[in-house]
């Protein structure tokens, strides 16, 4: 059986989304590998003059590099950055995100529509970061998205599934794939993430604040595609009172 | 000019990818909006900068 994810009629073996910032150029390549990631972000910023170092030369050739908008307040500062990223000639696949407050970096769900529904029509595959809201979700389905990416967590705190019950509210009524992006912390929650039916997970500061930076998206890698299994598995039920024994009640040897 | 919010001396007569060139900017991995209105890769040649132009240069970097 192969079991694969489907975004934008692309179709991708790993579900480990890997954000590539906050760590140096030179793991880049070891990073991707040890975690197995097929799709990576980048941000897209000012370049210096005098020639500087340049990721793409650092991250494998069969990746889909996915270029997010961050930096972006507005919809319409979210669709300029992704034009730019386009004329780079690194595909169409782009991950908006529009965020106006800064303490605690959550997305502007309104601007993010916008954004998504001018992009979409533009030809890109649409990959919205966005505040979990099933009424947001479905208007972003309406507008093109390709997949809905709820936060688990405020960006970077390593925190958590702390919105888990309105991420399965998404998993269960949207039908693109929804991935869950920003505050995952652990592999385990990432595991858990995967076992409630998210069809990927995507991770950055988890990964590049560990000690053992490729370590851990190979930690990752494997959470992730244990919590796939064990979703496709069927998790078993939950006695809430007394107990069950595993082992046959009959043929006991002092019968 | 005023180039990723920096004022820079343009020579005469310069196009868009001479001033890159010129100034060691990978024109392969960047993309550049001109006033606000992003440059075609395949138009570099044949767009004029003048003085009063205002250049985004940008590039891919690490990020979630």
């Amino acid at each position: 059986m192969t079991d694969q994810l489907v975004i934008g009629g692309q179709r991708f073996n790993s579900r480990f989304i890997l954000g590539s910032g906050k760590f140096s150029l030179e793991i880049v390549q070891a990073v991707v590998e040890n975690g197995g990631a097929e799709i990576v972000t980048l941000a897209l910023r000012r370049a210096n003059q005098g020639g500087e170092e340049n990721i793409l030369e650092y991250i494998p050739e069969n990746i889909t590099l996915l270029p997010n908008t961050s930096g972006a307040r507005t919809a319409e500062e979210a669709v300029k950055i992704a034009r730019l990223a386009r004329e780079i000639n690194c595909g169409n696949f782009v991950k908006v995100e529009v965020i106006k407050d800064s303490k605690y970096l959550f997305p502007d769900n309104y601007e993010t529509v916008k954004a998504t529904e001018i992009l979409a029509k533009d030809g890109f595959v649409v990959m919205p970061y966005m505040y979990p809201d099933l009424n947001v979700a479905r208007d972003l389905v309406s507008a093109g998205a390709a997949a809905v990416m709820p936060l688990a967590s405020p960006i970077g705190s390593n925190k958590g599934l702390s919105t888990k019950d309105f991420i399965q509210i998404l998993v269960d009524e949207i039908a693109v794939p929804i991935i869950v992006d920003a505050g995952i912390g652990r592999p385990s929650q990432a595991c858990e993430a995967m076992e409630m039916g998210v069809a990927a997970v995507m991770c950055n500061t988890a990964v590049a604040t560990a000690k053992n930076i490729p370590l851990m998206a190979k930690a990752f890698g494997q959470a992730i595609e244990s919590g796939r299994n064990a979703y496709l598995a069927g998790l078993g039920r939950v006695l809430n009172q007394a107990a069950e024994a595993s082992s046959p009640l009959t043929g006991f040897l002092e019968d | 000019m005023r180039v990723n919010g920096k004022e820079m001396t343009l020579g005469n007569n310069q196009s868009l990818l001479q001033f890159l060139a010129a100034n060691q900017f990978d024109v392969v991995t960047l993309a550049v909006a001109r006033n606000g209105e992003i440059v075609p890769k395949p138009t570099y040649d044949s767009v004029m900068l003048c003085e009063e132009d205002t250049l985004e240069v940008v590039r891919f970097v690490g990020g979630g």
